[in-house]
C-alpha cells in the first residue's frame, strides 16, 4: 500500500544521524520530527532565527514572539540560540546545516526541483526554498509520486518554474525511495509496503533505473 | 546620550512622505511594528514601497494598508496568508518583486553595511537570475544581488533605551536588526522604553547609532497566524 503523509514522514527519519543540525521545511517536512529517535541528539534549525526548536506549546506556554517558519507556536529546547535572517540563511548558506528536508511538486531525473510557484494559479513566494537548495550539500524531498489525477511528479525536466538546479539527492515519495544518479536517472532503492517495482516505473516519468532485487520499506 | 525619544507612533510616522520606501520588520505576524502601521492608516499616505518580508494578513499587518490601497510596490519573499494581496497582485494593482528569503536578508544587511552588492547562489537557473549578472567561484554559479536601503525602517524591539539601543525578544528579531541599519531614518518601536544606562551592554542587539526615532508602543495585540498546542 502508498504510504501516507505520516508514513513518508517515518521512512525519511530514518535518514537522520546522531548530531545533526537540520533544517524542516513546511508540511511532511515539518512532521519528520515527530519520528526522530529520542536516543538521537539533534538540532533543528527554524529559517526566522532559532537553532533548538522544542515540542509545541502548552496552552499557558504560547508565546507570540516564538514561531517557527510555518508560523506555528513553538517552544525552545535546552541549548537554543536566537539570532536574526541574515545570520539564519549565513549558516544555511555557509553549508552548516547538515541535513535539509523540504517539500516539492515536480523533481527532474538530474536533481532540479519546483516547488515554489503555479503560474496563474499560486504565487505565493520562494521563501527561504532557493536559499536552501542552492546551498545545502544533503537534501531529501518528500512529496507524492504522482498528482491527484495520476501523473508523475518525478520527471525528465521540471514543467513548473524551477527552485533550484540539480540540488536534490533523495527522493520518498508514498511509492518508493529514490537517489538522484550524478549522471541524471532516479535510481530505485526502495519500494513502499506491497508497492511493486512495476507500479512504480508506471508512475516515474523520469529515467528510473533499477538494479538488482528491490527490498521493501521497513516502517514501524 | 543624544535623547532620540519621540512622543508616539504618529509623532513619529508623520513626515513619511507618499512614495517613500519603507522597510517593515517581522516574520509573518511575529515581530512587525504593529503601532506604526496603525498610524500609517491614519495618515493615509500612499503610493508606498514596502520592502518586509511578508505582507501580513487580510486584516492585520502590512495587510491594513494593502486594504486601503497605500501601498504601491511590495518587496518580499513570502505572502502566502494574504486573499487581498493576491487579488491586487492578479489584478495589476500591485507592483510585487518576489525574492528569496535569505537574499532579501542579505540584501538588506548590505545595504546597511555600506556593500553595494554581493554573489549569492540562490535563484541561479531560476526566473529570480533573469537580468543579473552571474559569475562562476570555484565551479559554482553565483548571481550578483544589490544592497537595499530604505527612506524609513520601521522596527519593532522588545526593550529599548532613550539613546535608541534594542533588545528583542525570541523570533520577534528575524529582520528587524537589519532594518534598522538600512533605513536612513529609522524608527523604532518598543514594549518598554527605559532611560540609557538601564541596559546591560552586553545584552543590546542593535546599536542605538542606527535608530533615530523611538517611542514606546500600546495596546500590542501580537496576533498568532497558526496557534499550535501539544496535545
Amino acid at each position: 500500500m502508498a504510504l501516507d503523509k505520516i508514513g513518508i514522514a517515518k521512512r525519511i527519519a530514518q535518514e537522520v544521524q546522531d548530531g545533526m543540525y537540520i533544517n524542516l521545511g513546511i508540511g511532511i517536512p515539518t512532521l519528520v520530527a515527530n519520528y526522530i529517535p529520542d536516543a538521537l541528539d539533534v538540532v533543528l534549525q527554524s529559517e526566522n532565527g532559532l537553532l533548538g526548536i522544542g515540542q509545541f506549546p502548552t496552552e499557558e506556554k504560547v508565546d507570540a514572539d516564538l514561531i517557527n517558519a510555518g508560523k506555528q507556536t513553538i517552544t525552545m529546547r535546552d541549548g537554543s540560540v536566537l539570532f536574526d535572517s541574515a545570520e539564519s540563511f549565513a549558516m544555511i548558506r555557509g553549508g552548516h546545516v547538515d541535513l535539509t528536508i523540504l517539500g516539492a511538486m515536480e523533481v527532474s531525473e538530474n536533481g532540479d526541483i519546483s516547488n515554489w510557484k503555479i503560474p496563474g494559479k499560486m504565487v505565493k513566494g520562494m521563501g527561504g526554498a532557493m536559499d536552501l537548495v542552492a546551498s545545502a550539500e544533503n537534501i531529501i524531498v518528500a512529496m507524492q509520486h504522482t498528482s491527484r489525477n495520476g501523473e508523475s511528479k518525478l520527471l525528465k525536466e521540471c514543467s513548473l518554474p524551477i527552485t533550484g538546479l540539480r540540488c536534490v539527492k533523495k527522493i520518498v515519495t508514498n511509492l518508493a525511495v529514490l537517489e538522484v544518479q550524478q549522471a541524471g536517472g532516479f535510481k530505485l532503492l526502495e519500494r513502499a509496503p506491497g508497492i511493486t517495482v512495476d507500479e512504480i516505473r508506471e508512475a516515474t516519468a523520469g529515467k528510473l533505473i533499477i538494479e538488482g532485487d528491490i527490498p521493501e520499506m521497513k516502517i514501524d | 546620550m543624544i535623547n532620540k525619544v519621540i512622543k508616539n507612533a504618529s509623532e513619529a510616522v508623520k513626515d513619511i512622505p507618499d512614495n517613500a520606501v519603507l522597510m517593515l520588520g517581522g516574520f509573518g505576524l511575529c515581530g512587525i511594528p504593529e503601532n506604526s502601521i496603525q498610524a500609517l492608516l491614519e495618515t493615509k499616505v500612499k503610493g508606498l514601497t514596502c520592502i518586509s518580508n511578508n505582507a501580513g494578513v487580510d486584516d492585520f499587518g502590512i495587510g491594513l494598508l494593502l486594504k486601503t490601497h497605500q501601498v504601491k510596490k511590495m518587496i518580499s519573499s513570502y505572502v502566502g496568508e494574504n486573499a487581498e494581496f493576491e487579488r491586487q497582485l492578479l489584478s495589476g494593482e500591485l507592483d510585487v518583486d518576489l525574492i528569496p528569503q535569505g537574499t532579501l536578508a542579505e540584501r538588506v544587511r548590505a545595504g546597511g553595511a555600506g556593500i553595494p552588492a554581493f554573489y549569492t547562489p540562490a535563484g541561479f537557473g531560476t526566473e529570480v537570475a533573469e537580468g543579473k549578472e552571474t559569475r562562476e567561484f570555484d565551479g559554482k554559479m553565483y548571481l550578483l544581488e544589490t544592497g537595499l536601503i530604505a527612506d524609513f525602517a520601521l522596527v519593532k524591539a522588545w526593550k529599548g533605551d532613550t539613546a535608541g539601543n534594542l533588545i528583542f525578544k525570541g523570533t520577534a528579531r528575524n529582520f528587524n536588526p537589519l532594518m534598522a541599519a538600512a533605513g536612513k531614518i529609522t524608527i523604532a518601536e518598543v514594549e518598554e522604553l527605559v532611560p540609557a544606562g538601564d541596559l546591560n551592554p552586553n545584552e543590546i542587539h542593535t546599536p542605538g547609532i542606527y535608530v533615530q526615532r523611538i517611542f514606546e508602543g500600546k495596546n500590542y495585540e501580537k496576533r498568532i497566524e497558526q496557534r499550535t498546542v501539544r496535545s
